[in-house]
């Protein structure tokens, strides 16, 4: 519950805190080594010169970052002109992802209350079953998904025999075949979090509200969504987060047209054609996107826990 | 006491409960007057609970009805029904404040803002929550809780307030304060109570009337004394307070009095409750109604096995000849000779002091 948590009196927290340390240490090393220099070595590599064949020179450039923004550069004799390519991109990224999100959202929340409302015994059954197609790799479901929605694939034979369409409906290499790809991949991390916040929402909350005198919208409303919305929200960022950085369904579901972040920083560091400093500026952007949706976040819980 | 014979102001009429197989509630009716504090008395399980959630809507009855001054209001769901419940665990919203929790059901009915929040405010220094208006639920003791729970179900004015053992979740010393103080919020609202409890002595200290609940059936309704004093049956006689179960061959019962045999063959008349009917039967005495005299002039004669010593009491465990046991309870004054251990001492009652019982 909001508010809940950590409220207790941390007494032995402060009394062996020096043990805390200790204990937490190994943590600190993992995301020391793990993430801190990755990132490190990315930030360093964007602001270095590009060598053909990928690779870079050593040496200090602002090159990434000015290709990335500029048609004409911030340096030449002409006014500097935006280079719209890669903002485009990167819009196309951000409006697919939070498509998809909104998707898994309505579908994620009402499958996770499902779940949550069954008998103990039988939600373990139906998470299992939720986590069963996520054993399979997610290049090889990316890929059965391309046959299931192609033109004479199974889903348009289906519609066609049904009499639902009359010709097929051309998906592949669509926004829409990028946004199914996107929301069937991530649809289990957006259930789970919601899950766990659903099986702990205690339901004498909902008989209050009713008590007095809420209709169940009310109740859904004002009751139920802000108590569970901590795992509304995390699970809105274990999908939005992936999904703007995607490559696997964009570049196997979309095709050319419907590029996004992820297939661009995958093809800076592939082949010949790549451009290793372009490749970690657009990473470093990317992540810079997210860190500040993140911090926003951040912000509205401190300014709820406060109040 | 049973002198508020106003209105009924909630009708239950042979409501029946099943869950599956199980019946939780069979053919209860009850007859709850209007400005009544009305007590759901039973042991958990019993079903005092589901007929409290049958009231507040949250359950639907298998049969029977549930009227509110007169309005049968079984089908309406409970946002449509002008009761209010107080939970056990007070179910309060985690994510408002006091004055928020508060304001909750008045806004629902329609009220404006402001109107709702002056009479949050009214209801809240009743509680003497005040200064806590603006603290987050989690922020608050057990007792402060329960205080919001109370406000929260008050605001809106209902005819009836429900109360879902409310007090269970506090500490003794806090139980008993508030015991008081839910008395007189209930006679200066004016708002008829009906309270679930499995604590006979919160039933029997606070309440008007008393229903005395086992196994979904009622077994007994009236005030504290008349339960106490008069109990219907074996159950509500052990489970109201301490007694002493005798076995006794009953020769005749006629209307309220009954001619029985005490184990030791000496024959005795009491008052015999409604339903009580010859044969093998059982006396029920009150141990504070038990003295010990000398063995020559006694109804029953026991050995001592135990004494207890309580301070102002002092509780005495005999065995009759047959090695039943029975509880003599006496005062601790000078004038008591207390018995040693093993002792062989006679027991008296007064006729008046034991009651034959439906088994």
């Amino acid at each position: 519950m909001a508010g809940g948590i950590g409220s207790g009196p941390g007494k032995s927290a402060r009394t062996y805190a020096g043990f805390g340390v200790t204990l937490i240490l190994p943590a600190w090393l993992v995301i020391g080594i793990f993430l801190v220099v990755p990132i490190g070595i990315m930030l360093v590599y964007s602001f270095l010169t590009k060598e053909f064949r990928g690779g870079v020179i050593w040496e200090f450039s602002l090159a990434a970052y000015d290709q990335f923004f500029f048609d004409r550069g911030l340096f030449g004799d002409d006014p500097p002109k935006i280079e719209w390519t890669y903002i485009l991109i990167f819009w196309r990224s951000i409006w697919q992802a939070g498509l998809a999100t909104l998707l898994s959202l309505l579908i994620g929340f009402p499958t996770a209350w499902f779940i949550a409302t069954r008998p103990a015994s039988t939600r373990t059954i139906w998470l299992f079953l939720i986590t069963v197609p996520y054993w399979v790799n997610l290049l090889i479901r990316t890929i059965s998904m391309k046959f299931l929605i192609r033109d004479n694939g199974p889903l348009n034979t289906w519609l066609l025999e049904t009499g639902v369409i009359s010709e097929p409906i051309h998906l592949i290499n669509t926004w829409v075949a990028v946004q199914l790809g996107l929301f069937y991949s991530y649809l289990p991390f957006m259930v789970l979090p919601i899950y766990a916040a659903v099986e702990r929402y205690n339901f004498a909350l909902s008989e209050a509200a009713a008590d007095l005198y809420a209709s169940r919208f009310v109740t859904l409303t004002q009751i139920i969504i802000p108590v569970v919305k901590p795992g509304i929200i995390a699970g809105c960022i274990l999908v939005f987060v992936p999904s703007l950085g995607s490559f696997l369904a964009p570049d196997l579901l979309g095709g050319a047209k419907n590029f996004m972040i992820g297939s661009l920083i995958d093809e800076q560091f592939k082949g010949a054609a790549g451009n290793w400093p372009f490749g970690a500026a657009a990473a470093m952007i990317l992540l810079s996107m997210v860190l500040i949706v993140l911090i926003f976040y951040a912000r509205s819980q401190n300014r709820q826990e406060g109040a | 006491m049973a002198e508020s014979q106003g209105a009924i102001a909630v009708g239950i009429d042979d409501v029946t409960k099943l869950y599956g197989n199980f019946t939780a509630l069979s053919d209860v009716s009850l007859a709850i007057h209007d400005n009544e504090f009305f007590t759901l008395l039973g042991p958990s399980g019993c079903g005092k609970t589901t007929l409290l959630r049958c009231i507040a809507g949250f359950e639907d009855i298998s049969k029977g009805a549930i009227r509110l001054y007169g309005d049968n209001i079984a089908d309406l769901p409970p946002n449509h029904r002008p009761v209010n419940t107080v939970f056990q665990q007070y179910a309060l919203f985690p994510h408002m404040d006091v004055t928020r929790n508060v304001m909750f059901g008045l806004l629902r009915l329609g009220r404006s803002e402001t109107e709702a929040r002056a009479r949050a405010g009214e209801v809240l220094e009743l509680v003497r929550l005040s200064e806590f208006a603006d603290r987050m639920p989690a922020h608050l003791s057990g007792g402060q809780q329960q205080r919001v729970a109370l406000a929260r179900a008050l605001v809106p004015n209902p005819k009836v307030l429900l109360l879902d053992e409310p007090l269970s979740a506090l500490d003794l010393k806090l139980r008993q304060a508030v015991r008081l103080e839910l008395q007189q919020l209930q006679h200066e609202t004016g708002i008829t109570f009906i309270f679930v409890t499995h604590d006979q002595e919160e039933a029997l200290t606070m309440s008007d009337r008393i229903a005395v609940i086992s196994d979904g059936v009622v077994q007994q309704v009236g005030s504290a004394r008349d339960i106490y004093e008069e109990p219907d049956n074996r159950f509500v006689a052990d489970f109201i307070g301490e007694t002493n179960l005798i076995e006794v061959s009953v020769a005749e019962v006629a209307g309220d009095n009954a001619v029985c045999t005490l184990p030791g063959g000496t024959r005795f008349a009491c008052p015999a409750a409604r339903g009580a009917h010859s044969g093998q039967g059982h006396l029920s005495v009150r141990p504070e109604r038990v003295s010990l005299v000398d063995p020559s002039e006694a109804l029953l004669t026991g050995t001592v096995t135990r004494l207890i010593y309580l301070g102002t009491d002092m509780h005495v465990d005999l065995a009759l000849a047959d090695g039943e046991p029975v509880t003599a309870r006496v005062q601790n004054s000078s004038q008591t000779t207390i018995p040693a251990m093993g002792e062989t001492v006679g027991l008296n009652f007064e006729e008046g002091a034991a009651r034959l019982l439906v088994d």
